[in-house]
C-alpha cells in the first residue's frame, strides 16, 4: 500500500467515515447505547427490548437491526462503533466476535487474521 | 518554572484493562505486550513527573453526540471512572491539578485554540488504561493529571497538523507556567485498528513502524497525512495517531528516544509504544 499522503478522499472499501449524515441518521439508535453505560439502563433493555427501542425512539431499520444483532446493519442504520460497542459489550461479545461477523469469518478465523498481520 | 520532562505514547485498548484485572502479564498472548512497560517505569521513576497531561479521546463516557467538542481540557480537582458498560471495573478517581490547568486554558485561548473547559469531566479506558500501566501501584502514584480529550468519534476530526499545533501550544504554556512543576505528556491510543465494517480487523505494520520511526525526528512528516489518509492507512480508529501528534508536538523540536516495543495483535489492533525524552 503505498504511504504517501494523497490529495483526493476516495472511498475506502468496507469502511463507512462517520460524518454529520452519518450522526442525523444513527441519532436516536446511538443515544440508546449510550444509556447502556448505566446498569440500571441495560436491565431495562433486556427486560423489554422493544419498549426501550419505542423509548429512544428507534425507526425499523434500527430496531430491526438490534433485534438482529446485525453488526452491518447497524452500522448502515447510523450506528457509531463506540456506542455499538456498548450494546455488544452488553450482550458479553468482544470486538473479535464483531469483527468475525462483519467479514464473514469465524471468531477463530478472525483472529488468526489478526496475528497474520504481525508477520 | 515548569518543564516538560518528556513523553509516552501507549495504546489505550480496553481489553488491556481486562488482562490487568485478571493479572495476566505472563500469559503467553500479554506478556510480549506487558514485557514493554517495565522500562517506562523506570524512566518514570528518575524524572519523577509532578502532573501528567493525558491526552486521550473519549469513547462515549463522557460526550454524547448532542455536544461534542474537538478538544477539551480537563479542570477539575478530581477526574472520575465510571462504567463503561461491558464489565470493566471503574476504578478510583484521578487528582487534577487544576491550577495548571486554567493556566493551560487561559495560555491555550490567548494562542487561538478554543478549547472547551470541563469543570466535570469522567475520563473512560483511554484515559484509566495507560494510567494503570504506567503506575501500576495507585497506593504509591502522586503524579496530577490533566485530560486533554480530542474528538475521534464523530467526523470531521481535527487534522494531524492541526493537532501537532495543539500540541506545540500546550507546550508554550506549560513552559510559562510560574511554578516548579515537571510534566509528562502521554499520548494514548493507536496504532493501526479498525472495529468497524467489512475492514474491520485491518492493521498495518509498515505503516505502524514508520510512525513509530518518525514521529521521533521528523513528526511534520506524519503532519502532512489528512484524516482520510490515517483511516486509509491505519484504519478507521487508526486515526488516534493525532494523540500522539499532540503529544510529540509539546515535546518541543528536539527529543531522544528511550524505549519503545511493538506488538500485534492486542484484541484487533497494533500495539506501539515508546518514551521519548526532551532534550
Amino acid at each position: 500500500m503505498p504511504m504517501q499522503p494523497s490529495p483526493t478522499r476516495d472511498p475506502i472499501p468496507g469502511t463507512t467515515i462517520f460524518d454529520g449524515t452519518m450522526a442525523m441518521r444513527g441519532y436516536a439508535l446511538n443515544k440508546m447505547c449510550y444509556s447502556f453505560n448505566e446498569a440500571a439502563s441495560r436491565a431495562e433493555f433486556l427486560a423489554d427490548e422493544d419498549a426501550y427501542c419505542t423509548k429512544y425512539g428507534l425507526n425499523d431499520a434500527q430496531r430491526a437491526a438490534i433485534k438482529a444483532r446485525n453488526a452491518l446493519d447497524l452500522l448502515a442504520a447510523g450506528g457509531n462503533i463506540y456506542y455499538l460497542a456498548k450494546f455488544v459489550g452488553m450482550l458479553g461479545l468482544n470486538v473479535q466476535d464483531v469483527g468475525a461477523q462483519q467479514t464473514g469469518l469465524t471468531v477463530e478465523e478472525f483472529k488468526a487474521k489478526l496475528q497474520a498481520a504481525g508477520h | 518554572m515548569a518543564k516538560i520532562v518528556g513523553g509516552v505514547t501507549t495504546s489505550h485498548i480496553p481489553a488491556i484493562g481486562n488482562a490487568i484485572a485478571k493479572e495476566l502479564f505472563e500469559d503467553p498472548y500479554w506478556k510480549p505486550f506487558f514485557d514493554g512497560y517495565p522500562a517506562v517505569r523506570e524512566w518514570l521513576d528518575q524524572v519523577k513527573p509532578d502532573v501528567a497531561i493525558v491526552v486521550y479521546n473519549d469513547h462515549g463516557l463522557n460526550f454524547f453526540l448532542d455536544k461534542m467538542p474537538t478538544f477539551s481540557v480537563g479542570a477539575a480537582f478530581e477526574y472520575t471512572n465510571k462504567d463503561e458498560g461491558w464489565g470493566l471495573q471503574p476504578l478510583p478517581p484521578y487528582e487534577g491539578d487544576p491550577e495548571l490547568s486554567w493556566h493551560l486554558i487561559e495560555s491555550l485561548v490567548a494562542d487561538e485554540f478554543d478549547i472547551c473547559s470541563c469543570q466535570e469531566m469522567a475520563v473512560d479506558h483511554g484515559f484509566t488504561v495507560p494510567m494503570s500501566l504506567l503506575w501500576p501501584d495507585r497506593s504509591k502514584m502522586t503524579v496530577k493529571t490533566i485530560p486533554v480529550a480530542v474528538n475521534t468519534v464523530q467526523h470531521p476530526l481535527p487534522s494531524p497538523a492541526r493537532c501537532f499545533k495543539l500540541g506545540q501550544a500546550i507546550g508554550r504554556a506549560v513552559e510559562s507556567y510560574g511554578k516548579d512543576k515537571k510534566v509528562v505528556v502521554l499520548g494514548t491510543g493507536g496504532l493501526s485498528h479498525q472495529l468497524d465494517g467489512e475492514r474491520a480487523g485491518f492493521i498495518n505494520k509498515e505503516f505502524d513502524l514508520m510512525c513509530l520511526e518518525k514521529i521521533v525526528d521528523e513528526p511534520e512528516a506524519l503532519a502532512r497525512y489528512s484524516i482520510h489518509d490515517l483511516v486509509r492507512l491505519a484504519g478507521a480508529q487508526g486515526a488516534e495517531l493525532i494523540l500522539w501528534l499532540i503529544m510529540r508536538g509539546a515535546l518541543g523540536e528536539k527529543v531522544s528516544k528511550v524505549h519503545s516495543n511493538y506488538h500485534i495483535p492486542i484484541s484487533n489492533t497494533g500495539a506501539g509504544l515508546l518514551v521519548l525524552e526532551s532534550a
